[in-house]
């Protein structure tokens, strides 16, 4: 519905509510883009039925705000094997170097309710390298990590997982990996053998591992420049030689200084690999 | 290079395409703010509007990229099944929260955002479509200060969103499709 326009909030106010929860929280949103941001926020403010001053006074007073507001910050948007093309791809170019490892880690950031990190273990299984393999799914918002943890997803929305598992060249079925009952699919533990979920913060915390791959998509258009100058730099750091760099469709490393130590491998799917 | 520090946008859905395209056409070869311009497409169908019309016009028509600085005397559109916004830094910015308006990218979103970033430096037209995406978006240009123009729905291929705008845009001018044009053709 039209709204009046007066009751949009304005970057002063935005920067306010960012500057008190980085005070009072572990939360940063300093370094998320401004505008989109500001529609978040606005969001909730619509949802809920508040204004800047009731949205301050939860933040500071009531208990769990701050971590609800997180949650309905962040875009969780993702579906298994988003951009078939890309998983196709990285079966096709990239696993067979990482077959010569014995041992892989592999980093899903940002990795949502989970379904991201479920594509990659179905594709490493078919390529025989699932065992040797452990996933860790990492993500600011704590509500879809749970969600992740559990490996259950809508029936209803299997179909679509299903096409874009196809669209991979896959062998099998997708169905080969989860048991439906009643209205939800179940993935499998076989599946779930190797993968660990766990919150973690791009914006403030810091290395945790050394990985042969790590997949960051869809995570970074959030982020200003500045931001995710130094998302890449805990990236480079977190990546053993030689290892790969996974970003979203539209996220590129080619226009920051750190593109130097990197090559590219795919240009379209935005793969790139630590050579320095 | 610095950004452009006038931006004229577009906003079309159904129906619009062909005067979309005629727009562009008629430009000069020069000028000096940053045409900006979303129309609503289905991202199953990667249609290469920016290819075929930077061949058709011999000049490059571009696709905003996330990031990237907002050019004067460049023509971009929005990438399907993503929000495009504008930062108050004058980059683009891309966001694929939920869709407004059935729509993303949508129309409002870029207006809203841009009209942020320009306030008064932002010229915003709504044309052809089935839907009401586009009437906030004019209100939120016109508040900020910006100038809006809305195609006449009596010669827009579907009126509705046209009409909507009209409806909720008090303010707002009406122009007919040559009208349209000649604001293209006589820019500087
Ligand atoms: C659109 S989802 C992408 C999911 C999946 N990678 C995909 O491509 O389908 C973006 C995720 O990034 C997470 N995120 C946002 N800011 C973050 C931060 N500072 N640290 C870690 N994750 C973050 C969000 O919570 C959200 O789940």
């Amino acid at each position: 519905m039209a709204k009046l326009n007066t009751s949009y909030i304005t970057f002063e106010e935005l920067e306010e509510v960012v500057t008190l929860l980085k005070n009072i929280s572990d939360f940063d949103l300093r370094g998320y883009t401004k505008s989109s941001l500001k529609r978040r926020i606005q969001r909730i403010l619509d949802l809920q039925g508040m204004d800047i001053v009731d949205l301050k006074n939860a933040i500071t007073n009531i208990d769990g705000f701050q971590n609800f507001l997180m949650n309905e910050v962040t875009v969780n948007v993702t579906e298994m094997f988003r951009d078939p093309q890309y998983f196709a791809m990285l079966r096709q170019e990239v696993f067979p170097y990482l077959a010569t490892y014995p041992r892989l880690k592999i980093w899903s950031a940002g990795c949502s309710t989970g379904q991201e990190v479920y594509s990659l273990a179905i594709l490493l299984e078919e390529s025989n390298l699932y065992e040797r393999s452990f996933i860790y799914g990492t993500d600011i918002n704590n509500q879809v990590i749970e969600t992740a943890k559990k490996g259950i997803y809508p029936v209803k929305k299997l179909k679509l997982y299903s096409e874009n598992y196809h669209a991979t060249n896959a062998p099998h079925s997708l169905a080969d990996y989860y048991t439906a009952m009643y209205e939800n699919a179940i993935f499998n533990q076989k599946i779930r053998n190797n993968i660990l979920f766990s919150q973690h913060n791009l914006a403030t915390d810091s290395a945790f591992n050394e990985f042969q791959l790590i997949s960051c998509r869809n995570v970074l258009i959030y982020f200003d420049i500045e931001l995710q100058k130094k998302v890449f730099d805990l990236f480079y750091e977190s990546l053993s030689e030689f290892g790969f760099l996974c970003l979203g469709a539209k996220e590129s490393l080619s226009h920051h200084n750190i593109m130097s130590k990197f090559k590219i491998i795919n240009k379209e799917f935005n793969i790139y690999q630590k050579i320095k | 290079m610095l950004p452009a520090e006038n931006i004229i946008l577009i906003g079309g859905s159904a129906g619009s395409y062909n005067l979309i395209l005629s727009c562009i056409e008629s430009l000069p070869s020069v000028f000096s703010a940053a045409i900006i311009i979303v129309i609503h497409r289905n991202p199953k169908f990667i249609t290469k509007i920016e290819e075929t019309l930077t061949v058709r016009l011999k000049r490059s028509v571009l696709t905003a990229r996330d990031k990237a600085i907002i050019l004067p005397n460049n023509i971009y559109f929005a990438t399907a099944g993503y929000h495009l916004l504008i930062e108050p830094n004058k980059t683009f910015c891309l966001d694929q929260s939920e869709p407004v308006q059935f729509s993303r990218p949508s129309i409002d979103v870029l207006f809203e955002s841009a009209a942020d970033a320009y306030t008064d430096k932002c010229t915003a037209i709504l044309l052809s479509g089935a839907n009401r995406d586009g009437t906030d978006g004019l209100q939120h240009v016109y508040h900020m200060g910006g100038e809006i123009y809305i195609q006449s729905p009596a010669e827009a291929l579907m009126s509705t969103m046209p009409e909507s705008a009209i409806a909720g845009n008090q303010n707002a001018k009406i122009w007919k499709n040559e009208q349209i044009i000649s604001f293209f053709q006589k820019l500087k």
